[in-house]
């Protein structure tokens, strides 16, 4: 199962509304590309932040589903943001993280993924529920299921590594315009 | 900047909080100092204050806070800004995200532990460098430049920062 084809299960499931933050790198190319709504923050810098900023929206907007798209180097390189999630645990964030074990927009160096059970660490940081699934299978059985789950929950999405080069274009949205749209979307001003 | 000679007189956090509240503030989030341990408690008594386990990872809930409509401010030690770099710049200034940094100045004026030194020395034209509007403001001016800092965040819509000495709030 590739990036593209996790997302492909999981994006038209997402319930209209939902603010999606996608990590930096392929999430966001790849997460633009599937299902682009005015509610999708994509970072295009600051790795490792996709899940603080689902948490400081979470808690900003308790009225808000948030849904982070993360990736394994990214929750490695800030795994404080799992503690703080557990320990804030706000009840409206779902966390899905695209483990393909590597930096795949740097070349597709190794993570630590493969020795590191991300979602144990989730678990373990007080996330109400987390789990893991491997293939196309198990994850259109889940995604159903996940974002009806106590929250704050993770899953991870064991994904193969693609062929090399990106998965899609870059994310064509100025920065500046992707706060504006995302604030004017969930009534927060321009 | 504010004055540069030694503080006197110390500021108190109450009416300090009380003026970033009058001035909007509604997200505080931070890694503590002891500089601004006064501020810290005074805003943990009022329920208002999230505990960070790193200072980028602050400024990220402090950017989905903003996102959500809120007006944010994280607290710091200086030290900390070291970490925040990247986030500051590939995340609040390239979006257009605004926040109040209250950033310590341990170091100041080199009297001070000797891991505080190096960044002590640099904070001025490191904030310079990354273009983020600064003051470092004495007890009284404290409430004008919590005003000054509210008008340019939401103006310029990027971090603005106060530099806090000690004995500001000792």
């Amino acid at each position: 199962m590739t990036l593209a084809e996790a997302l492909g299960l999981l994006a038209p499931r997402i319930p209209d509304g939902t603010v999606c933050i996608h990590a930096n790198g392929y999430v966001s190319r790849a997460g633009c590309a599937t299902r682009d709504r005015e509610e999708c923050f994509y970072m295009i810098g600051s790795m490792g932040l996709a899940a603080s900023i689902g948490l400081g929206l979470a808690l900003a907007r308790p009225d808000r589903r948030v849904l982070v798209l993360d990736g394994d180097g990214n929750v490695l390189m800030n795994p404080g943001a799992l503690a703080s999630i557990g320990a804030a645990a706000p009840p409206n964030l779902h966390h899905v993280c695209f483990d393909n074990g590597a930096h795949a927009s740097t070349g597709g160096q190794r993570t630590i993924s493969d020795r590191v059970r991300v979602e144990q660490v989730a678990r373990a940081c007080g996330y109400r529920w987390s789990g893991r699934v491997e293939t196309p299978e198990a994850l259109a059985a889940e995604v159903p299921a996940f974002l009806g789950r106590e929250a704050p929950a993770f899953l991870l999405v064991r994904i193969a590594l693609g062929p090399p080069g990106p998965p899609g274009p870059r994310v064509p949205h100025a920065p500046e315009a992707m706060t504006a749209r995302l604030r004017r979307a969930v009534g927060a001003g321009a | 900047m504010g004055g540069s000679g030694t503080l006197t007189g110390a500021a108190l956090p109450g009416p300090f909080v009380d003026r970033l509240q009058a001035a909007g503030f509604d997200f505080f989030v931070g890694v503590p100092c002891s500089l601004v341990g006064p501020v810290i408690a005074e805003l943990d008594r009022r329920g208002l204050y999230l505990p960070e386990t790193r200072e980028d990872a602050a400024l990220g809930v402090a950017a989905g806070a903003y996102l959500g409509g809120r007006l944010p401010v994280v607290v710091m030690q200086n030290s900390g800004l070291g970490v925040s770099l990247n986030a500051l710049g590939s995340l609040h200034i390239l979006y257009g995200i605004p926040c109040l940094l209250l950033v310590t100045w341990r170091g100041y004026r080199g009297d001070d532990a000797p891991e505080h030194l190096v960044m002590g020395r640099a904070l001025p034209d490191l904030l310079d460098l990354f273009r983020i509007p600064h003051r470092a403001p004495g007890p009284e001016t404290l409430e004008a430049d919590v005003a000054w800092a509210a008008a340019e965040m939401r103006e310029r819509r990027t971090p603005v920062a106060l530099l806090i000495r000690p004995g500001l709030f000792a």
